[in-house]
């Protein structure tokens, strides 16, 4: 890789541009795509690569090529500067998320409790309205309160994020979905919902839930078959 | 959340200090490999090493190459696999076959 196409990839990701490095197997001639003047089945098999989130070669006319994809990474907002989010947001950075925590009581969204962690202290609807959740964002809600995850839900439920889950008993969550019928969403949105939020392993501690929480988002992200199951029985 | 990116910034970090640095690469997998495409290994002459392109069944020989790749300039593309001459060194345990693209950082 020279110099000049590290700098350009770098570059790249410091801006979170979703691109493509594409090596031609076996010389190692290299470019960085999208770019002008490209053979336009190779720009195609490179959205997909970048669409599908998946690198691999390509054969394109008598030519192998290996696309690289670098898309930016995918984004956890957290509502609800609680306990258990002291415990998803190191585990999700972890994971390589790029990770929001949004709670408007600043008593709870300190930076001693979240450090190292993007903050937002405003109301809850402005601040997942101004994050603009996309097909590769997250939302979840962990306040217990309607006042805070209601208004979150509301906006959550009105992107394409690919995952969104709300933290509360099974009790909760229906009087939850009963206010956000109220609100006009449909059945169909409210099916989005993950509620109670998580894979069901029993978790009791405060990193037991944010472990479920994340295996969830995995088999979310992943399309496992467990989650399409789950999906299916509502 | 591919952890590839990751050792990507690594490798950088290491030139940028002085280092010569390779870096490997999945290109294609068939069968049970257990990296996918894009999962990289970056190594350096000091002996530096970090990620994988296998559950560390070809890091060995994969760094080697890195080491000819390093010195030559010449990027190579490596096979792997059962059904590979190399298997007798080198076989992936799992039955898997995989290509590797070795490059230099320049």
């Amino acid at each position: 890789m020279t110099p000049e196409l590290l700098a350009d990839l770098t570059a790249a990701r410091a801006a979170k541009r979703p691109v493509v490095m594409a090596t031609r197997l076996p010389g190692g001639e290299q470019m960085l795509l999208p770019a002008e003047g490209v053979d336009a089945e190779l720009a195609a098999a490179a959205q997909r690569a970048l669409d599908r989130d998946e690198s691999g070669t390509v054969r394109i006319g008598n030519t192998d090529w290996f696309l690289h994809a670098y898309n930016p990474p995918m984004r956890l907002i957290v509502v609800g500067a609680v306990h258990i989010s002291q415990a998803l947001v190191p585990m999700a950075a972890q994971m390589g998320l790029s990770v929001v925590v949004v709670d408007p009581r600043r008593s709870f969204a300190t930076e001693e409790r979240f450090p190292n962690v993007t903050i937002m202290t405003d109301w809850t609807d402005e601040a997942i309205e101004a994050l603009a959740p996309d097909v590769r964002t997250a939302v979840v809600t962990l306040t217990h309160d309607p006042k805070l995850d209601d208004p979150a839900l509301d906006i959550a439920l009105k992107s394409p994020a690919f995952y969104i889950g709300s933290l509360g008993s099974r009790r909760t969550h229906a009087r939850r979905l009963d206010r956000l019928r109220a609100m006009g969403h449909s059945e169909e949105a409210l099916a989005r919902i993950k509620g109670p939020v998580g894979l069901d392993i029993g978790a009791v501690t405060a990193p037991e839930i944010a472990l479920s929480i994340l295996a969830e988002f995995v088999a979310a992200r992943r399309n496992a078959e467990l989650f399409a199951r789950e999906a299916k029985a509502g | 959340m591919s952890d590839s990116q990751d050792i990507l910034s690594l490798a950088t970090a290491w030139r940028s200090a002085g280092e010569q640095v390779a870096i490997a690469t999945v290109t294609e997998t068939w069968g049970s490999s257990p990296r996918p495409a894009g999962s990289q290994l970056a190594v350096t002459v000091s002996g530096r090493m970090a990620g994988s392109v296998s559950g560390g069944c070809i890091e060995g020989a994969v760094a080697e190459a890195a080491m000819k790749t390093i010195a030559s300039g010449v990027p190579q593309l490596l096979d792997f696999g059962i059904t590979d001459e190399r298997a007798w060194e080198v076989g992936l345990a799992c039955g898997g076959k995989l290509k590797v693209f070795v490059e230099k950082l320049a």
